[in-house]
């Protein structure tokens, strides 16, 4: 189905919902707080996931420019020494990009099982590597990212500067997604899903257009990674192991792809589900999400966005 | 010491290991189109059901030939009844959707049962080594070798063989065939395609099944070894090709012998080498060495 | 070579639009096009005739690139373009509309249209601006209007009915602006009262724009109606080619299109 056009109340509802997060902090505890910038970060990935799914293509490899983000982050604050949000950002995202931008090339041409396969082992590639290369990165016990700095000042409470950093990023990131998914290359991602053929007899290319929302998926997922490295505070292998990237498909599907906020709101329901479920039930929280995710795939192909605007359009 | 002879022999008995599982993968992609993340849980609960099975019914020394039976009627176990229920319940409804959906619906089905595994049989690892130790040690080429490795070579290979008959000997394996090759056109014919679906699916869990079963006694059996042999197969059957059994074999072979040759020569590259095959054979052949591929028409 | 068949009050001498020399297309034994010549020149409207089977669709898809002749040329303004994919022949001025409408099934008329336009405005890596931005939707206005298709802008094109399908697939064609227009029977499956009026406004805007179009059709009344020359296929060849009232009054075109004796 076409995706809703952007409701005119969403800006305005944007605007609130950010204010509303911004003052929660005041609110809650430090722990609640930091799932929720936790959260945000790993929904600017799965943004990244919902660009291709529009396209018609699941990438069960994304976790590779998470971990590539993160890493970067990694690398600086622990083998350099440089802890500046202001140089990782940036660096981490410009990384992933050129990473997605080489990768994207040979991707492109693939559609379906294939490119979710082929996404899987580039993933899995850089996961054995970071592995068992013990030296480079770390192996198994990862790299610690401390030194956290922000203009070159350390904050006092450096978990709630980082809260409004992933706050105003992923704002940035959710109003290029929504430019994205506005934007012809965004509507012409959709119709690859659609026609290919049609495509070429209009004189564009459904790989360019593949290519070019790689490359921006890819960015964005980076920027998430490195949000999370330094969240977190550590960086570990298991970022870019399949289930990681079975995550973010999983929330992007949960969330449909109807809206830039839809993996948002479900990147914040996954993160307190398995926060609480792992808490209270920890042998149960896997099934809870399977069935969830079939409950979507059999019964609301369009996830839990498509759910909210179908109850909002009911009143005619 | 040489190593010719451990690389052949660990490289072979991996690439048995794997093609149990792989196996069953592309069997089932090639009849339902649908690429089934769940098999590494249904790998596990094999192992898991057979571990039960001997500890339950072989006593504490666990002797004997015994414990194979048990293990092989635990694969079946499993193949006669978590098969047809999973194809029934869960993938019947998504057949002729995107090819996605199945992938999505197996992923779903895979959180589902790696949590039923836990709840039904804890998270403390199970240890039955009496088949191990059946087979004792094993002289190659002047090298010692654990024994039971070559049993699973043997199970693979029987396990092939038989494939090979039931597809190519039997009237289900020529109606499979003929749903492989052309899922609608099988119909027209009068093939009962549902009940095909059922049997391929049972089939295929079974032979996930009987990886885990026999693979039980060489490994503790705990949660979430299954998620790591699934990606493992995944590599092994896009090397393959989708959908083809003999695509399989070679590809565990391959990724048998190069994982071996890692391990003796470059140990850091033991799993990158994997992967990274399966890159290369993926941009090469996006349909792997024996798979097909489909063209579209206007 | 120019075409003998040109308007009066043109140039008699113009180079060919298109040259299909000696084209072939084989699929295993069977020649779907066999040792085809053809050569269309500049602003003429020729209808395309021939059951079923007989070639003609795949001729489209060779002339567009869809297909590889087996052996042949084809040549647009003076420019080989054998071996050229669709993209390409698009680019350089050819669009084409399908016997079976190829649109974007999920999205709406609207976003079809504008997906098209965006695409013909070199804004296919577009990643900033809106595609719904004022100018393009004026045009794309414009467009449902001339087709008829303004009231179904909002409708889901799997929701259309065939018709208005077909119609659709014909306006991203003609969106394109194209030197040359191809279109694979543009009025099956339309209504007997829509089809008359979609042709009688679509064909004076082509002759206007000097849009050289070839048209494949199985109704004669459209075929006499809108175009000048007509070229008869059978078994892969063509076995006619000339004004379109000699060409149907002939037996042999009459024998293998409407199976007369």
């Amino acid at each position: 189905m076409s995706e809703p056009e952007t409701h005119p109340s969403l800006p305005l509802a944007a605007i609130v919902a950010f204010a509303v997060i911004a003052i929660l902090p005041l609110f809650l505890s430090d722990w609640i707080t930091f799932l929720i910038a936790l959260a945000l970060a790993k929904g600017a990935v799965v943004l990244g996931v919902v660009l291709l799914l529009r396209g018609g293509l699941i990438s069960f490899g994304h976790a590779l420019y998470f971990a590539i983000g993160a890493y970067a982050v990694g690398f600086l604050t622990n083998r350099f020494g440089i802890g500046e949000a202001l140089v990782g950002l940036p660096l981490a995202t410009i990384i992933s990009a050129l990473v997605a931008a080489a990768l994207g090339l040979l991707l492109m041409r693939f559609r379906g099982i294939y490119f979710a396969m082929l996404s899987l082992a580039l993933s899995m590639i850089l996961y054995t590597v970071l592995i068992k290369f013990y030296d480079f990165s770390g192996g198994t016990d990862g790299l610690s990212v401390r030194g956290f700095t922000l203009a070159g000042a350390a904050p006092a409470h450096p978990g709630l500067v980082q809260y409004y950093l992933v706050l105003v990023l992923t704002a940035a990131v959710v109003y290029v997604g929504a430019r994205f998914l506005a934007s012809p290359l965004g509507y012409l991602m959709q119709a690859v899903r659609y026609n290919e053929i049609r495509i070429e007899y209009l004189g564009a290319s459904a790989s360019h257009a593949i290519l070019g929302s790689y490359v921006v998926s890819g960015a964005i997922s980076g920027l998430g990674g490195a949000l999370v490295a330094y969240l977190v505070g550590h960086v570990s292998p298991e970022l870019a192991f399949w289930v990681s990237s079975g995550d973010f498909v999983f929330v992007a599907v949960l969330g449909g792809t109807g809206s830039v906020f839809a993996p948002l709101i479900g990147s914040i329901a996954f993160e307190f589900v398995k926060n609480y479920a792992l808490k209270f039930s920890p042998n149960t929280w896997q099934l809870t999400l399977g069935v969830f995710l079939l409950v979507v795939i059999y019964f609301q192909p369009q996830g839990l966005w498509g759910l909210l605007t179908r109850l909002r359009a009911r009143p005619r | 010491m040489n190593i010719l002879p451990i690389i052949l022999i660990d490289g072979i008995t991996f690439a048995s290991w794997l093609f149990l599982v792989s196996a069953g993968i592309t069997f089932i992609f090639g009849v339902l189109r649908i690429l089934n993340v769940a098999h590494g849980s249904l790998y596990a609960i094999g192992a898991y059901l057979g571990a039960t099975f001997i500890l339950q019914f072989a006593g504490r020394e666990q002797h004997g030939w015994i414990t194979l039976l048990l293990l092989l009627l635990a694969a079946t176990v499993v193949g006669l009844t978590l098969g047809p229920l999973i194809e029934r319940l869960f993938l019947r409804r998504v057949y002729g959707e995107d090819e996605v959906i199945g992938l999505l619906t197996t992923f779903a089905l895979f959180l589902i049962l790696e949590d039923v595994v836990r709840l039904i049989w804890g998270i403390e690892p199970y240890l039955v080594e009496g088949p191990f130790r059946l087979f004792g040690r094993v002289r190659v080429a002047g090298i010692a070798f654990a024994g039971y490795p070559f049993l699973l070579t043997i199970v693979a290979i029987l396990a092939g063989l038989l494939l090979w008959f039931v597809i190519h000997h039997t009237s289900f394996g020529r109606e499979v065939t003929c749903v492989i090759n052309d899922r609608e056109m099988a119909g027209a014919l009068g093939i009962n395609v549902p009940r095909i679906d059922l049997m391929a699916f049972a089939l295929g869990t079974f032979l996930a099944a009987l990886g885990g079963a026999f693979t039980a006694p060489m490994m503790s059996v705990e949660p979430g070894m299954g998620v790591s042999v699934i990606v493992l197969a995944f590599a092994v059957v896009g090397i393959g090709g989708l959908g083809s059994i003999g695509g399989a074999a070679l590809g565990c072979i391959i990724v048998g012998i190069a994982r071996a040759s890692a391990v003796q020569l470059f140990p850091e590259i033991e799993l990158f080498v994997i992967y990274a095959l399966m890159v290369a054979v993926l941009l090469w052949r996006p349909q792997g060495l024996f798979g097909a591929i489909e063209l579209r028409k206007i | 070579m120019g075409s003998p068949y040109a308007l009066a009050g043109q140039a008699t001498v113009t180079a060919a639009m298109i040259d299909v020399q000696n084209v072939s297309r084989a699929f295993g034994m069977l020649r779907a096009v066999d040792d085809v010549s053809l050569s269309v020149g500049e602003g003429e409207t020729v209808g395309i005739i021939g059951t079923n089977g007989s070639g003609k669709t795949t001729l489209l898809n060779l002339i567009t690139g869809y297909l590889q002749p087996t052996s042949g040329r084809i040549v647009f303004q003076g420019t080989d373009i054998t071996g050229l994919g669709p993209r390409r022949v698009t680019a350089l001025g050819m669009a084409r509309s399908f016997q079976i409408p190829q649109l974007y099934t999920g999205l709406t008329v609207l976003d079809n249209i504008l997906i098209a336009i965006a695409a013909h405005s070199g804004r296919s890596a577009d990643f900033w601006t809106p595609m719904y931005r004022s100018d393009c939707v004026t045009k794309a206005d414009e467009l449902l209007a001339l087709f008829g298709l303004r009231d179904q802008a909002a409708a889901t094109v799997s929701d259309l009915p065939e018709g208005g399908r077909k119609v659709l697939d014909v306006a991203l064609s003609v969106i394109l602006e194209p030197k040359v227009l191809l279109m694979d029977e543009p009025t099956s499956g339309v209504s007997a009262r829509d089809k008359f009026s979609v042709m009688d406004t679509l064909m004076p805007a082509l002759k206007r724009g000097r849009v050289t179009t070839i048209f494949v059709e199985h109704d004669l009344d459209i075929m006499e109606r809108y175009a000048e020359r007509a070229v008869a296929f059978d078994g892969g060849k063509i076995i006619a080619d000339g004004p379109v009232a000699d060409v149907l009054a002939r037996p042999e075109v009459r024998r293998a299109v409407l199976g007369e004796s």
